[in-house]
């Protein structure tokens, strides 16, 4: 058809039209093009070969733990939990900011997100995979995980439904569901695209059987964009309520150091704080890696650091809260266990978290740190490192040094505790590294709806 | 198919006068006609022009929701929030229902003392199962509603479809519409702004119209397959076997050693358990280092041990047992702590034991151990201690709780008991019965 022919009918020049829909098709192009390019890069093999190395050490560790018993972990009297659930609330964590960027953004309409959102969504359900790893294996007999679950049985037991742990098992496994189930429908229309892109026989069959026979058509994306605004606006107290779940195991607890009212916000903001580094560290690299960069934009990098800021300085408030109550209370065994906290045998630990989660993020009050790569992901990783010694100081901290000077305990890992944390990472990566490769990356349905051509030929444009 | 080679030439659409209701070689029915527009804004007006002309059974294809596509094409809003709302509402209550009924109604948690309801502590969890339930109603209604998954439809055939994912902003009308006609239909779209229109025709292969025979038979199947544990977990719940229960993670319950009553096929006689091994000594032999009681551990004093020498119940008492008056005190000491419970403290059968079974209705009594007719007073020495030593009838054995030599002194102390309460006048001394009248 020529522009001559177009221009009577249309109110718009077959121009735009045309520049729209090369807009449309670039997209897919080049989001589609992680998947489909012969080759993926050398490093993306060598990342996917340290990963499954790490993976295997996972595997052995947590083998050698069930065969053996918790025995072979550092625990001890004092602290009957310590890297376990410190990895255990450090995982959930991460998982929180791929929740943020997908609903929490998405109700309040930030079109940034859309660039991230899949990603961080996959994050968050690999996240979650890791930490509920470590609930079901510290018990010893992760085979009996199942008595959680309430069913009729031979003991005539139920749960014990007031118990905090309890909550802990709801909350997590309705986030799993919740989250996997979201990021599966978000996924649906792309991996229809995919479907309808791939060459060979197999990847069509596959891809065609996840796409469900996805058409496109109207009336389904009439049901499907609100049934997307119901799941975000049901994730968003979800995920504030998971994390406040996870700090009600401590702070229902009676011990100084975990029995605060705070922890809920403070788990949450946390939560949020790490659950972005986590994205950046996965995501800076990879924008490059896999030429992402003009979908995930600068702008948005700045944005995320922006966010990371303003939750780590949160979770810093929430430390000088902290001691302020425990000044305030008057009570000596609070009073003690913060100091301690800070200057007793773990002074190092509280050094690190301070220093990580509150100083190195104040960097990005400055431009040029938000705009610089590297900057970035180092600082990123520090926060990491920062949020897990959190968790560790909380758990540790308190436990080591409860009421009665008997029962004090110093921690010290064994060489299984820190191949289970490490092989954590090989499975979150391996995960993540997979659905780089494998999966649509990024929304592409929503980047192309976001766009300005998405209103192309329109009287109102 | 592809679009990787997508270039400016794809969008000149030659085919777009081509005419229409060609039939494929050897072509099937007819299933609607399928029109390309070059926007969204172009295919929001079209639609909008289809809707007008009066049809029903059409539907828009795009890669993103456009919008003002609902407005123009007339689509009503979902009842879905209305549905997801219901199973929030169901979620809370049965999240409240499950905690009551387990926590306080089928097994109520008594946690010192504190109430077994107490909805604050209940709200974390029907929170989640609220969440929970609404969760998956959206999601799987979406699905429901959107009657998918479907991978199979006409328009899949059509290599202009593959658009509607990428870059292409689609409109099909069915030929089942009322008001169909392919040469209107086609010319309406083509007044309605598309840049091309084509028919679409089901497979000339009445069995490719629909999804392949063999998924259908391959779900079919697979479901069958796998009701098959459960179906052996029901069969095994059912019935009953003499093999022990099959273990997959055997815990502490299941030790790899024998018991005394285990079979072992590795021995001759299939057993286990090992008897004492022919001129076996006792650890305590004479020369032994530790200083040890001989007889206790051989026990070769059947007398003593056993109450039976010779084949017979003892009536006298063993040699190593002496009748003095401070055996017979510390027999009536053991036998008010051990025996008065049931036997009473006179012998005669009324304990506090009895005495409640009687208070709860029940018919028992313990044996009055004073009662010619009853049998005890004549029972030999031996027998009395074997009693005493291993029970009998509803009474269980006290070896276990009572040394040797104190069953012996229980045995002295009860022949006093027969004796005194059968006592006549000339039991007592000749110079006392006096002061007894």
């Amino acid at each position: 058809m020529s522009a001559a022919e177009a221009t009577d009918t249309h109110g718009h020049g077959h121009g735009e039209a045309e520049a729209a829909r090369q807009k449309f098709s670039s997209i897919t192009r080049d989001i589609a093009w992680v998947a489909e390019m012969p080759k993926p890069p050398k490093i993306w093999y060598g990342l996917l070969g340290v990963s499954l190395l790490l993976l295997g050490m996972l595997v052995v560790a947590v083998t050698h733990l069930v065969t053996t018993g918790i025995g072979v972990w550092g625990n001890n009297n004092a602290q009957g939990w310590a890297w376990d659930i410190t990895n255990f609330v450090f995982w959930i964590g991460i998982g929180h900011a791929g929740t943020l960027i997908s609903a929490v953004l998405y109700l309040f309409r930030q079109n940034w997100r859309t660039s991230i959102a899949r990603s961080s969504e996959a994050m968050t359900i690999f996240a979650v995979m890791c930490a509920g790893i470590f609930p079901i294996i510290h018990t010893g007999r992760p085979w009996l995980a199942w008595w959680m679950i309430p069913h009729p049985n031979d003991m005539q037991m139920w749960p014990q439904f007031r118990s905090p742990l309890m909550w802990d098992v709801f909350a997590i496994s309705t986030y799993a569901t919740t989250s996997l189930l979201f990021w599966y429908m978000g996924m649906v229309p792309d991996l229809a695209t995919f479907r309808d892109r791939s060459k060979s026989k197999i990847k069509q069959v596959i891809y065609g059987i996840f796409a469900l026979g996805w058409r496109g058509s109207a009336r389904q994306w009439h049901r499907y964009e609100r049934a997307y605004l119901i799941l975000a606006a049901l994730s968003t107290p979800l995920v504030v309520s998971v994390h406040s779940v996870v700090s009600f195991d401590f702070a229902t607890s009676q011990l100084p150091g975990w029995h605060t009212t705070i922890f809920p916000p403070y788990f949450v903001a946390g939560a949020i704080f790490s659950g972005f580094a986590m994205v950046m560290t996965l995501l800076v690299p990879a924008r490059y890696l896999f030429n992402l960069k003009h979908i995930i934009t600068d702008d948005h990098i700045e944005a995320m650091c922006k966010i990371t800021l303003a939750t780590g300085t949160m979770v810093g408030c929430a430390y000088a809260i902290e001691f302020f109550i425990a000044w305030y209370s008057g009570n000596e065994f609070e009073q003690f266990t913060f100091i301690n906290r800070m200057l007793g045998p773990y002074w190092w630990a509280y050094f690190i978290m301070v220093s990580c989660n509150l100083l190195f993020p104040q960097l990005f009050w400055m431009r040029k740190f938000r705009t610089n790569p590297w900057l970035i992901v180092g600082v990123c990783i520090l926060v990491n490192i920062g949020m897990w010694f959190e968790r560790f100081v909380i758990i540790v901290t308190s436990l080591s040094r409860a009421f009665v000077p008997s029962g004090w305990h110093y921690f010290s890992p064994t060489k299984w505790d820190i191949m289970t944390l490490v092989g954590s990472f090989g499975l979150f990566f391996t995960l993540f590294l997979l659905f780089f490769r494998y999966l649509p990356v990024i929304a592409m349905s929503e980047v192309k709806m976001v766009a300005p051509e998405a209103h192309a030929g329109k009287d109102d444009h | 198919m592809s679009t990787s080679t997508h270039d400016a030439d794809n969008h000149e659409h030659g085919d777009a006068g081509a005419p229409a209701g060609d039939k494929p070689e050897g072509g099937g029915e007819l299933y609607g006609v399928l029109a390309e527009f070059d926007s969204p804004g172009a295919l929001v007006k079209g639609a909008r022009k289809v809707k007008d002309a009066g049809y029903a059974d059409f539907d828009c294809y795009s890669p993103f929701p456009v919008h003002g596509i609902d407005d123009a094409m007339g689509i009503k809003r979902t009842i879905l929030p209305v549905v997801v709302f219901g199973a929030g509402i169901t979620g809370t209550g049965l999240g409240l229902l499950m905690q009551w009924w387990m926590n306080s109604y089928d097994w109520p948690w008594n946690v010192g003392g504190k109430p077994t309801w107490s909805i604050p502590a209940n709200i974390p969890i029907a929170y989640e199962t609220t969440i929970l339930l609404s969760v998956l109603t959206t999601f799987f209604g979406m699905w429901i509603f959107n009657k998918l998954p479907q991978v199979w439809h006409p328009f899949f055939r059509l290599d202009r479809f593959t658009k509607a994912s990428d870059d292409g902003f689609l409109l099909g009308i069915e030929a089942k519409d009322k008001r169909f006609d392919l040469d209107r239909t086609t010319e309406l779209l083509k007044k309605a702004g598309a840049t091309a229109v084509e028919p679409c025709y089901h497979d000339p292969d009445p069995a490719k119209k629909q999804m392949p025979k063999w998924i259908y038979a391959f779900i079919a199947a697979t479901t069958v397959m796998a009701m098959i544990p459960l179906a052996l977990i029901l069969k095994a719940r059912a019935s009953k076997s003499t093999q022990p229960h099959w273990h997959v993670i055997a815990d502490m319950d299941f030790q790899p050693k024998f018991k005394s009553d285990n079979a072992f096929a590795a021995f001759p006689d299939g057993r286990a358990n090992r008897g004492e091994i022919a001129g076996t000594v006792s650890t305590c032999s004479p020369g032994s280092p530790r200083p040890c009681d001989h007889d206790r551990h051989v026990k070769s004093d059947t007398a003593m041990y056993q109450g039976i020498e010779g084949g017979e119940w003892i009536t006298g008492l063993p040699r190593s047992v002496e009748p003095t008056a401070q055996r017979l005190a510390r027999g009536k000491e053991r036998y008010d702590i051990f025996c008065a419970p049931c036997h009473g403290f006179d012998g005669k059968g009324a304990g506090i034991v009895p005495a409640r079974v009687q208070k709860l209705g029940g018919a028992w009594a313990a044996r009055d151990l004073t009662d010619v007719g009853a049998g005890v007073v004549t029972m030999p020495n031996g027998q009395l201690f074997n009693t005493i030593s291993n029970g009998f009838a509803t009474m269980m054995g006290y070896s276990s709780q009572i040394p040797v030599d104190d069953r012996w002194s229980i045995v002295l102390y009860v022949r006093a008991l027969q004796r005194s309460q059968n006592a006549t006048l000339d039991d007592v001394p000749a110079d006392q019965r006096g002061a007894l009248r």
